[in-house]
């Protein structure tokens, strides 16, 4: 047993602490430069943060993959959804004219914009894929208006750190960070496959967020709030996902 | 995999196109069609963190013990057939030892043949790697940093049918580990892989 010696259980036990400090500095700095996402707290807390904060460093800027035209899907699924509401069902009676898209929290200008002012402003259409958690895929043509066309509209305050979206649908609600929210790829989208974005698919209105999985990409948006915290948006963990078990952050 | 048990070969798929092939298993998800007529219970939302956290624990200890095998020299030295056994011949001979059911001789008590050594490489060297890709390709924030990841693997769902196969020959490589350290001495063999030093009177169990 002589080579569990006194020397070498001193020198474990000194690069044990010296990594439990490196961990400690590791958290504030992570901390800092918002790499710890809502839900990186548990027993999973360590391997969602992990690959948040990786994904961060690595994939700010980097664009989804589009596609050529001729391998959009000609047969596209789509997950149903509970049973419209009267509401939705009212403003689809009356083609979904009065849809308003609501605008608030740490912005400069709030504002409520219906289908058609979100199409005049500027038009973005890009073909990518669609990938859902359970596995599998379809690829479409998304047409609508980047997200951070809106931000810049209502002047965004430069404190905001999450923009919180929310569905015409009670209980359904998610959120991205300022770099999703503001990166090119990230639509409000109205159209899909040159018409109008089909209500199976979430039309009238779809947050499009092609860097993660599907279910970031919530259907019938109607509200969207900037944050600089989490914490007060439902159990705090940034989306319902985590509330029911699946985490926030779905760039996988 | 139990929410989708159908598997594509291409870039897309989905319950509208023809799959590659099905797993004989019921769904949790309501919209597969199955044929079991009976819908398993979702348990999608933990097993995902655990495995994306059981990810970074492959890959942070595959680095550790990948730095540490080519510092120490183990790769070279314990894993790397022998200068005298890169032959056809010699893994011939192996396996025919193996049908015979010879017992290892003195050197081999010691030391990996060549087939233990030829199949550790495979599984550091091409499974574990090939598991990390295939399950990075199907990130689609890490696809959009590097988009040859899953074009390369012929698209997200060929690297989706890779994934599963390829844990399937983990799973195996496992299997046949575990039973070959069982038949050669369950105590003596786990002694053996906790302190690094095999004892003097190994005994064949």
């Amino acid at each position: 047993m002589s080579s569990f010696s006194r020397r070498k259980l001193m020198t474990t036990g000194i690069a044990a602490a010296a990594g439990v400090a490196g961990l400690a500095a590791a958290d504030r700095l992570a901390r800092r430069y918002g790499l710890i996402p809502p839900d990186g707290g548990g027993i999973y807390g360590p391997g969602e943060t992990l690959t948040y904060g990786a994904q961060r460093l690595l994939t700010a800027h980097s664009l989804a993959r589009e596609f050529p035209r001729g391998m959009i899907s000609k047969t596209p699924f789509a997950n149903p959804t509970d049973a419209p509401s009267e509401e939705f069902k009212r403003l689809q009676s009356g083609g979904f004219v009065d849809w308003r898209l609501t605008v608030d929290g740490m912005v400069k200008r709030p504002m409520a914009l219906s289908i058609a002012d979100l199409r005049g402003m500027a038009v973005r259409s890009q073909i990518t894929e669609v990938v859902c958690e359970e596995g599998w895929s379809y690829i479409a043509e998304w047409i609508g208006t980047p997200l951070h066309e809106v931000l810049s509209a209502v002047g965004v305050l430069p404190q905001a750190r999450y923009i919180v979206y929310y569905s015409i649908q009670k209980g359904w609600w998610d959120s991205i960070d300022m770099a999703d929210a503001i990166h090119p790829q990230t639509l409000l989208s109205w159209g899909m496959n040159d018409g109008d974005l089909p209500v199976r698919f979430g039309g009238p209105l779809r947050m499009r967020v092609p860097r993660q999985l599907a279910y970031k990409s919530l259907k019938y948006t109607v509200h969207l709030t900037a944050t600089d915290s989490l914490k007060r948006f439902g159990k705090g963990l940034g989306s319902v996902s985590p509330e029911v078990g699946y985490s926030w952050y779905a760039g996988m | 995999m139990i929410s989708h048990p159908r598997f594509y070969w291409g870039e897309t798929g989905n319950v509208n196109t023809r799959p590659l092939f099905t797993l004989p298993i019921p769904a949790s998800r309501a919209t597969v069609p199955t044929g079991y007529g009976y819908v398993m219970p979702d348990q999608n939302g933990w097993s995902r963190y655990l495995h994306f956290e059981a990810a970074w624990a492959l890959v942070l200890t595959g680095l550790v013990y990948g730095i540490a095998g080519v510092w120490t020299g183990h790769f070279r030295k314990n894993l790397i057939p022998e200068r005298g056994s890169r032959s056809w011949r010699a893994y011939r001979e192996r396996i025919a030892r193996y049908l015979r059911r010879a017992p290892p001789d003195a050197r081999e008590a010691r030391s990996y043949n060549v087939l233990q050594r030829t199949a550790y490489l495979a599984a550091i060297f091409i499974l574990f790697p090939m598991m990390i890709w295939t399950g990075l390709a199907l990130s689609p924030a890490f696809d959009s940093a590097v988009p040859a990841a899953v074009n390369w693997l012929g698209g997200r769902q060929s690297a989706r049918s890779l994934h599963l196969f390829v844990s399937w020959a983990l799973v195996l490589f496992l299997a046949v580990h575990v039973t070959m350290v069982a038949i050669s001495g369950f105590r003596s063999r786990m002694r053996a892989m906790i302190t690094g030093r095999a004892t003097e009177t190994e005994e064949r169990a």
